[in-house]
């Protein structure tokens, strides 16, 4: 039962093998790219232009960035706790509820910088919500949460689709998707900030909420990190009898590491509901509950490491939009793709190339390897 | 005539850095019952597991009958007429016996026929050895003892000649233990070849032939079993003369610190493993509760510590009550002046990942000591750790190396200085030195010692019954989870043997 | 229409919509009754289904279709397996892993290679698996009562949908009255009692996982080949994830699973007919409700409120040798 690698330098491990799976990540992608007839290295040259290359495309690449913010932490805080949460999906979408049910009271009567925690206090609280059932039929019941998770994505897709045709839609409109939130309901746009940074950008939907996320990445490591209640979190994650042994009640931890995880994942809403479309639409979150599990893997589950992450998808969508136009055998699919084979390198086969790099090192320095390898004894 | 039914010679395995077995030879004779004994971690199993085909020796032969043998699978080991029955079963829980025996060895691909022939033949099998057992029955349901029985039906019903049993008393109750040996003499009487892997001298003495010993990682002596002594085997185990009793002093028992009465406790399965328990102990003394594995000791620990939920019966802590049906708190026990050296360091006592500050604190991070506000003092934390390290010599001394890289030994004494700085008033300990190298179990029974004689109350739980006599002020024993007599420390082995094996029930506690 | 009119309608629909799901559970069953959890049905149904599609417009081949959906579901149900045999990789993971991969793939590959939004070409009869009609079935049609329960509802449907009622009871032969089968459920249980016992644990689940693609394969190619003429984006829909929550709530047993893919299509079929019709008693129902009602079943069996479903437990996790 021991650890059956041998232990490498924390830069390796941290580094180096997380760099390599990405790396065929994208090999693989590329050879997709030829696949359909292009030229992989210009498409890439394309996707880095498209996401980088004038300002307007930067603030677009951090607005999508904001989104895999928060699912990404939202996933993460659940990992720690040894918690699959494939709901990130479904709470962002009841989040969203939260944001526009809070918008559609006060945008009228309050300036935006009072709703605007009004509106934080609301996704937390309905992505949290959504995550609060899977939880408690963990905790109490034994449900795996994987399935319960995956169930209320649909479920959520089903009752928001409702909830926007019969309840929330303005009379005699046809769109399913409610009123425009007035100026209280609306973010302001952070474009100022590349502006005077010297970029020109046009319009673009990157707004103030990146700083929340941000904000949240801090807090979410303080909390793992430095708090009595993360380092209950990740006791349990590690070992539910030695948490137990600790006093740590497991249906609480459960609860409330998936109450975190889902008001992050909720509040991933506030940045398209609240800070672009400025109303409720139908499956706004377009997949960045799923993009969260692909940048919690890559950051391995360190904010330090979701942040970048983050931004690299927020580069594939922005990019990845440029280069569709470009293009013409590529979609914006191909960030599919390419988010697929990411969570396939990076999670599912993260220790794939571990025994190479293994024997690499210990050929360069044999007294490094096999250092961690004393907890097996007995039998 | 006797002939080798096995003989291996220069077999090398290693994990990593940690060498099992180191160039062993070994000749087993064909129609005998071999003892292969050493202490947990000598590398016996690695050792049998190679033969069985379950790991691959990095160098080294194998004959099997006089012939070179290469053994790649445990299906080349079963061709070639090996079984194994591992310590931990390999049975199918929710199968039946039937399904259990056939598994591997059905015969054709399709089981219409195969079921039929298989039923026949188990039922041969379990008239001829006298192994009676349902076919039918799900593994599930039936006890551990009948269990092991199907392990050995699967072994036979494979054409087996050749039987390992891997601690096989280990979860038995004396009784059962009993029969397994009478049933291991009539194989030896049809002629099959059995080796035994104990760590236990007694059941050496009692059935085998020969023994051979291990010694971390290497054979250091094969005797004939009539030929030796338990003192000489146990010196060859631990390779010097063992100092089976530990220097200390009178005890002075003061007030009852721990009291409990009445204490039954089911297992998550609903069977009773600790029934209508009562004993008090006392500050300055250390109670040591002696018995076979799996007659309810751990129960009774869980119970009184507040990991596991007690049916009926109350327990005492310095005076007040302790709530044990409800919700158990351990945190509520820990402010109350208990502490607890859990059985299980791997998955209870420490959190491996984790760094050793962290594990340092682990049960007592709601401290104030450890807390700036709402936030963990880092410094603090690192600072306590570190004092304990000192104090107890934890090597390497570096507390962010993650736990998992210290030695069992040093792993134990993360957690023994986590408990004992707490100067608790109540200690429970649990196997403190299971999987201990020898240094470190002087260590630590002195710690412990140094505790009672302090005036803390000690409650000591193990399944060593040298450990339990060299320590312990006063002895229970537990047998079928009833507490079935108390002993002094001068109390025999054999006079605690009879004990741990049920027998004289009359003269219970008082 | 009368109601016995409405209700053959109704079940012949059901019946067609249960197909997909039925085989992918079908599936799905192989998988985890072997120790790997599969969340990728969705993905592998959907490569499958594009494959096919592909397949057909090119070759003109229903039968083409068939074999190269069954090529792309097993190569990916392989990678699964590499991920969470071979390098005892997280099963979730992987199988989210695979859904990304073929919803992405399908439409960038249909778009380069089509050029029609990510469809595949509109499919000729010849191309796809047509309706078989049963001996007797126009003849029969006018007996009342029976005959069209004959010619409705169980003639007239492509050979797929036979083919995968067949698979509910030799699924079941397979799995309890197989070598293979016992050993599979025995794998899933305790891999170590199956390895002690001299059977690769590897080779075993390996050859579990390509029966779910196999059997993906073939409910891919139900999608595009004979429930529609051609393969359109997304076109699984969620029924992956279905088709996963009926093995659920069947709890791994084959004959069960029938009744639940049965149950969820019958939903599927109900909700699509009584759109915007009031029911008698309880009023208007919303769509939606019958659409999660699959879910929402399902979440109320994991969490015990009726009966219990253990699933088999050596699942989800990877197997290694103990030390």
């Amino acid at each position: 039962m021991s650890a059956p690698y041998a232990k490498l330098p924390a830069w390796a491990d941290y580094g180096l093998i997380p760099l390599i799976n990405l790396a065929v990540a994208f090999l693989v992608a590329g050879l997709v790219v030829m696949l359909v007839g292009e030229n992989p290295i210009r498409a890439a040259a394309i996707l880095v232009e498209g996401a980088l290359g004038r300002g307007q495309n930067i603030a677009y690449t951090l607005y999508y960035a904001t989104s895999f913010i928060f699912t990404g932490l939202a996933v993460a805080v659940a990992f720690h706790c040894s918690l699959f949460n494939i709901g990130g999906e479904g709470q962002a979408y009841v989040g969203g509820l939260g944001v526009a049910l809070v918008c559609l009271a006060f945008d009228s009567v309050l300036p935006w910088w009072l709703v605007f925690p009004l509106a934080i206090a609301g996704a937390a609280l309905f992505g949290a919500a959504w995550a609060f059932i899977p939880a408690y039929f963990q905790a109490k019941r034994g449900s795996h949460i994987v399935i319960t998770t995956i169930m209320f994505n649909f479920i959520a897709a089903s009752l928001m689709v409702y909830l926007l045709v019969n309840v929330l839609k303005p009379a005699g409109s046809q769109a399913p998707q409610t009123r425009t939130f007035l100026e209280g309901g609306q973010l302001p746009k952070l474009n100022f900030v590349l502006e005077a940074l010297g970029f020109s950008v046009r319009s673009a939907p990157f707004n103030l909420s990146f700083l929340l996320a941000l904000l949240a990445a801090f807090l979410v490591w303080v909390l793992i990190w430095r708090t009595r209640l993360g380092y209950e979190i990740r006791m349990r994650g590690f070992s539910p009898k030695a948490a137990r042994y600790a006093g740590v009640s497991e249906t609480k931890i459960i609860i409330i590491a998936m109450l975190i995880s889902g008001a992050l994942a909720g509040m991933m809403a506030l940045n398209p509901v609240m800070g672009d479309q400025n109303r409720l639409q139908m499956d706004f979150v377009t997949g960045a509950g799923f993009v969260g599990i692909a940048v919690a893997l890559m950051g391995r589950s360190h904010p330090a490491g979701i942040v970048p992450a983050a931004i690299l998808f927020g580069m594939l969508y922005q990019g990845g939009a440029e280069l569709a136009f470009e293009m013409p055998n590529i979609s914006r699919d191909m960030i599919v793709i390419i988010q697929g084979l990411v969570i396939l390198f990076a999670g599912a086969l993260e220790n794939m190339f571990r025994p190479s790099v293994q024997a690499l090192f210990a050929s360069l320095s044999p007294q490094a390897a096999g250092v961690e390898a004393r907890q097996g004894e007995g039998g | 005539m006797a002939h080798t039914a096995i003989e291996l010679n220069g077999i090398s395995k290693s994990f990593g850095a940690v060498h099992a077995n180191r160039n062993i030879d070994l000749k087993i004779t064909a129609g005998t019952i071999h003892g292969i004994i050493g202490e947990n971690g000598a590398g016996k199993s690695t050792l049998m597991s190679i033969l069985y085909g379950f790991y691959q020796a990095d160098s080294g032969r194998i004959q099997v009958a006089g012939k070179p043998a290469s053994i790649k699978t445990p299906s080349a080991a079963i061709a070639l007429g090996i079984g194994m029955v591992h310590q931990h079963f390999m049975l199918v829980e929710n199968f039946t016996v039937l399904e259990n025996v056939m598994l591997g060895a059905e015969g054709e691909a399709l089981l219409n026929t195969s079921i039929a022939k298989a039923r026949d033949e188990l039922e041969r099998l379990e008239r001829d050895y006298g192994l009676e057992v349902d076919p039918d029955a799900l593994i599930e349901d039936l006890p551990v003892g009948l269990q092991q029985r199907v392990e050995i039906l699967k072994a036979l019903y494979r054409g087996a000649d050749i039987l390992i049993l891997d601690e096989p008393t280990g979860v038995l109750t004396p009784a059962e233990a009993d029969h397994l040996f009478r049933i291991l003499r009539q194989l030896k009487e049809e002629g099959k070849t059995v080796i035994l892997i104990t760590h236990k001298l007694r059941e050496i003495m009692a059935i085998t032939d020969n023994v051979s010993v291990m010694r971390q990682g290497a054979m250091v002596a094969t005797r004939k079993t009539a030929e030796t002594t338990v003192e000489e085997l146990a010196e060859l185990m631990v390779g010097r003369h063992v100092l089976l009793r530990v220097e200390k002093g009178e005890g002075r028992a003061g007030d009852v610190m721990l009291s409990v009465k009445n204490l039954t406790v089911k297992d998550s399965r609903g069977v009773t493993m600790v029934d209508d328990v009562s004993f008090d102990v006392r500050a300055g003394e250390i109670v040591g509760i002696a018995g076979v594995a799996g007659n309810g000791q751990s129960q009774l620990l869980e119970a009184i510590t507040g990991v596991r939920q007690a049916v009926s019966g109350t327990v005492t802590l310095d005076g007040t009550p302790v709530e044990l049906t409800g919700e158990a708190d351990p945190v509520d026990l820990r402010k109350r002046g208990m502490a607890h050296v859990p059985e299980d360091r791997h998955h209870v006592g420490l959190v491996l990942p984790f760094e050793e500050n962290e594990n340092a604190m682990l049960g007592y991070h709601w401290q104030d000591k450890y807390l700036k506000g709402p936030l963990l003092d880092i410094e603090a934390i690192r600072d306590d750790a570190r004092r304990k390290i000192e104090k107890y010599d934890i090597r390497p001394a570096d507390c962010r190396l993650k736990t998992a890289n210290f030695s069992g030994g040093n792993q134990q004494k993360i957690v023994l200085a986590r408990e004992m700085e707490q100067d608790p008033k109540v200690l429970i300990v649990g196997q403190p030195t299971r999987g201990v190298d020898v240094g470190a179990i002087e260590f630590i029974h002195r710690r412990l010692i140094d505790m009672r004689d302090q005036g803390k109350a000690v409650l000591l739980v193990s399944v060593e019954l040298d450990e339990i006599r060299s320590l312990s002020d006063r002895i229970l024993v537990m047998f079928a989870g009833r507490v079935v007599g108390e002993r002094g420390p001068e109390a025999t082995e054999g006079e605690l043997g009879l004990l741990m094996a049920g027998v004289e029930k009359k003269e219970a506690a008082e | 229409m009368d109601f016995f009119t409405t209700l053959i309608l109704v079940l012949d629909s059901t019946v067609r919509l249960s197909v997909p799901l039925l085989l992918a559970a079908l599936a799905g069953l192989y998988s985890e009754r072997s120790g790997v959890f599969d969340i990728g049905l969705e993905g592998k149904m959907l490569a499958g289904a594009f494959a096919a599609g592909a397949a057909a417009a090119v070759t003109g081949s229903a039968w083409a279709g068939l074999g190269a959906a069954v090529l792309v579901s097993v190569f990916l149900a392989l990678v699964h397996g590499f991920a969470s045999i071979t390098h005892r990789g997280n099963q979730i993971v992987s199988g989210v892993a695979i859904n990304f991969i073929a919803a992405g793939a399908t439409i960038i590959l249909g778009q380069a290679w089509f050029r029609q939004g990510g469809r595949t070409p509109s499919l000729p009869g010849d191309a796809r698996f047509g309706a078989l009609h049963l001996p007797f079935a126009d003849t029969l049609r006018d007996v009342p009562f029976l005959g069209p329960i004959y010619a409705e509802l169980i003639s007239g449907h492509s050979l797929l949908v036979y083919l995968a009622f067949l698979f509910v009871p030799f699924t079941w032969w397979v799995l309890f009255r197989t070598r293979f089968g016992l050993r599979l459920r025995a794998v899933g249980e305790n891999p170590a009692a199956v390895d002690t016992a001299g059977i690769s644990v590897s080779w075993l689940r390996y050859r579990a996982v390509m029966c779910t693609g196999l059997l993906t394969g073939l409910a891919g190619t139900y999608l595009s080949l004979a429930q529609n003429a051609g393969f359109v984006k997304d076109m699984t829909a969620g029924r992956g994830f279905i088709a996963l929550a009926a093995l659920i709530f069947a709890k791994w047993r084959p004959v069960p699973v029938m009744f639940a893919c049965l149950l969820f299509g019958f939903l599927d079929a109900f909700a699509i007919r009584i759109q915007g019709t009031p029911l008698p008693l309880i009023g208007q129902v919303p769509v939606q409700l019958m659409q999660a009602l699959p879910y929402i079943l399902t979440v109320v069996l994991l969490a015990g409120f009726i009966g219990k479903a253990i699933p088999p437990r050596a699942g989800g996790v990877p197997y290694v040798k103990e030390r």
